[in-house]
């Protein structure tokens, strides 16, 4: 009895898994396909991962300015959120209090009205688009808040007396900073960073509100593939990212898998 | 000693100013805007016509015969579908994992959040492949049934993260004193378990039921642009430049997030940065 329940329970974490990655998987075989529909296998070849990586065609720079986009907003919404931690866990009470209500606004809301009120603003403003000043601070607004999420709890952990020590000692305010505060609270600035590289990576609904009108990232260039008929070579080639993509999650989960089960081991 | 500590504390506390006025500038006043727009007319002058006229019919139709009644309908049901089949599902994984016997919890749990790093837009797009494969996508009779599916695929690991925090924290202690006092395993986990992971509920509810009603690229997707929700709404609004409609269509999803994280208890929640599922 207890055995068919095991095995039941282990049947249903299968399908649930199943599901999840069948799309992704499908994908990953029909990249390889020769044809560019999904459901007739013509035979192997490379022709998507050719065409995915020549410079000449599309996707490959949009990925490389998607990418940069992201690096520049997380690198910005990492030191603005770092700086605004700091300064909300030291305010008092009241202050702290409602500045971290206002934060968890753009966690919390609907993204499509994140980019229709900021898509007003922009306009009441007169920036325009083609500054690339709304795209970018347009996804600091959806990055920001979270990186100030991940790094409050790590001030609250914090040691406070090493601070005080450190002025004691002599250290300036800003080197005690920079010397105390920041190294205990840098695991949260790094998942800060890395949350705000995949939130930008993966935003549509801001981005299509604020984007210049002749730049792409990933997210719009195929949301606008699927409107238009006749592009399958280029929605192909895209099949070769996804799986692209997938295999480096793999590598790095198995890499930080083993890291996590060597160091485990070191400790017995 | 004492002046320069005072000076300190002074400065920590400034480092706050940059970012609450971002917050100003960059949340605060665009939601005021929407209020603008949802109570202006096209010259700036206050009115309730927007709201009127939103809430009226039009040709002879009342409002509950309007496409957008139907749509907010619409929309609210693919969302409560969508929210429940989430819960249903990442319940029992989450509670599967989390009483398992592997060593390894973390690395099980991580491949049903793996997923997400692949780009939204690609994971729907993988999803809409499949769909068409099997041969139900932009049938006739499958669109709100696909879209729930996108909800789904999209805002699982939502659901899962949460409530696998919630359960893996549970002292074990409490179900063995359950058991020492005679209740059944069925009725420990109505009495013990259920309880104590209803914060992770909670939270995988507002992370989940919100977006499921507003994120129109699930929805264009997976259905071809056939079925709308009230996200869609919004975007046609603003599109045909009908700002002072969308305004209050924005207003009308504002008030329901409140109302939402004033019941779930969201504008605390420390789990949101675990709910995203992207941190480790």
């Amino acid at each position: 009895m207890k055995k068919v329940r095991t095995s039941l329970k282990w049947l249903f974490i299968g399908l649930v898994l199943l599901f999840i990655y069948a799309p992704i998987l499908l994908l990953t075989v029909y990249s390889f396909n020769s044809s560019e529909i999904i459901s007739s296998w013509e035979g192997f070849s490379l022709d998507h991962y050719r065409y995915f990586f020549d410079m000449d065609n599309q996707p490959f720079p949009i990925v490389l300015q998607t990418i940069f986009l992201a690096l520049v907003v997380a690198a910005l919404s990492t030191i603005l959120g770092t700086v605004g931690a700091i300064g909300i866990f030291y305010s008092k009470k009241r202050a702290a209090k409602l500045l971290n209500s206002i934060n968890q606004i753009p966690v919390i809301n609907a993204e499509v009205v994140t980019a229709i009120s900021f898509a007003f603003l922009v306009v009441a403003i007169h920036v325009p688009k083609s500054t690339y000043i709304p795209l970018i601070v347009g996804q600091m607004v959806l990055c920001t808040p979270f990186v100030v999420l991940s790094i409050i709890p790590k001030l609250k952990q914090m040691d406070n007396n090493l601070y005080e020590a450190a002025l004691d000692l002599g250290a300036t305010p800003a080197k005690a900073l920079f010397s105390v505060i920041i190294p205990q609270i840098l695991p949260g600035i790094v998942t800060g960073f890395l949350l705000s590289i995949t939130l930008s990576l993966d935003d549509y609904i801001i981005a299509a509100y604020t984007k210049p009108n002749t730049f792409q990232t990933i997210s719009t260039h195929i949301y606008g593939l699927n409107k238009g008929g006749t592009v399958n070579t280029i929605k192909s080639s895209y099949w070769a990212f996804t799986a692209i993509i997938f295999l480096l999650i793999v590598i790095a989960v198995v890499t930080m898998n083993i890291i996590a089960h060597k160091k485990a081991g070191k400790k017995q | 000693m004492a002046k320069s500590r005072l000076k300190l504390r002074f400065s920590r506390k400034l480092l706050a100013i940059p970012y609450a006025v971002f917050l100003a500038i960059f949340v605060v006043i665009p939601l005021l805007i929407i209020v603008y727009y949802a109570f202006t007319d096209a010259d700036g002058a206050f009115t309730w016509d927007n709201i009127r006229i939103f809430f009226s019919g039009s040709g002879g139709d009342s409002f509950f015969q309007t496409a957008r009644f139907k749509t907010f309908v619409q929309s609210f049901f693919i969302s409560l579908t969508s929210t429940l089949v989430c819960l249903l599902i990442a319940y029992p994984v989450a509670y599967i994992i989390a009483n398992c016997k592997l060593k390894n919890k973390m690395g099980l749990l991580l491949l049903f959040i793996v997923p997400m790093w692949v780009n939204f837009v690609l994971r729907i797009n993988a999803l809409k492949e499949l769909l068409d494969w099997i041969g139900i996508y932009n049938k006739p009779g499958w669109n709100i049934f696909n879209t729930v599916l996108g909800m789904v695929y999209d805002f699982l690991p939502f659901m899962i993260m949460p409530i696998y925090t919630t359960i893996i924290k549970i002292d074990k202690h409490y179900l063995e004193a359950a058991k020492d006092l005679g209740a059944p395993p069925a009725k420990a986990f109505l009495k013990v378990t259920l309880p104590l992971s209803k914060a992770g509920i909670m939270s995988g509810v507002s992370m989940v039921f919100l977006p499921s009603m507003t994120n129109y690229v699930v929805s264009n997707y997976m259905t071809y642009n056939h079925t709308k929700i009230v996200g869609s709404l919004i975007d046609d609004f603003f599109k045909n430049d009908l700002w002072n409609m969308g305004s209050v269509t924005a207003l009308i999803l504002l008030t329901l997030m409140f109302v939402i994280t004033w019941v779930t208890g969201g504008f605390d929640a420390e789990s949101e940065v675990n709910a995203r599922g992207t941190t480790l």
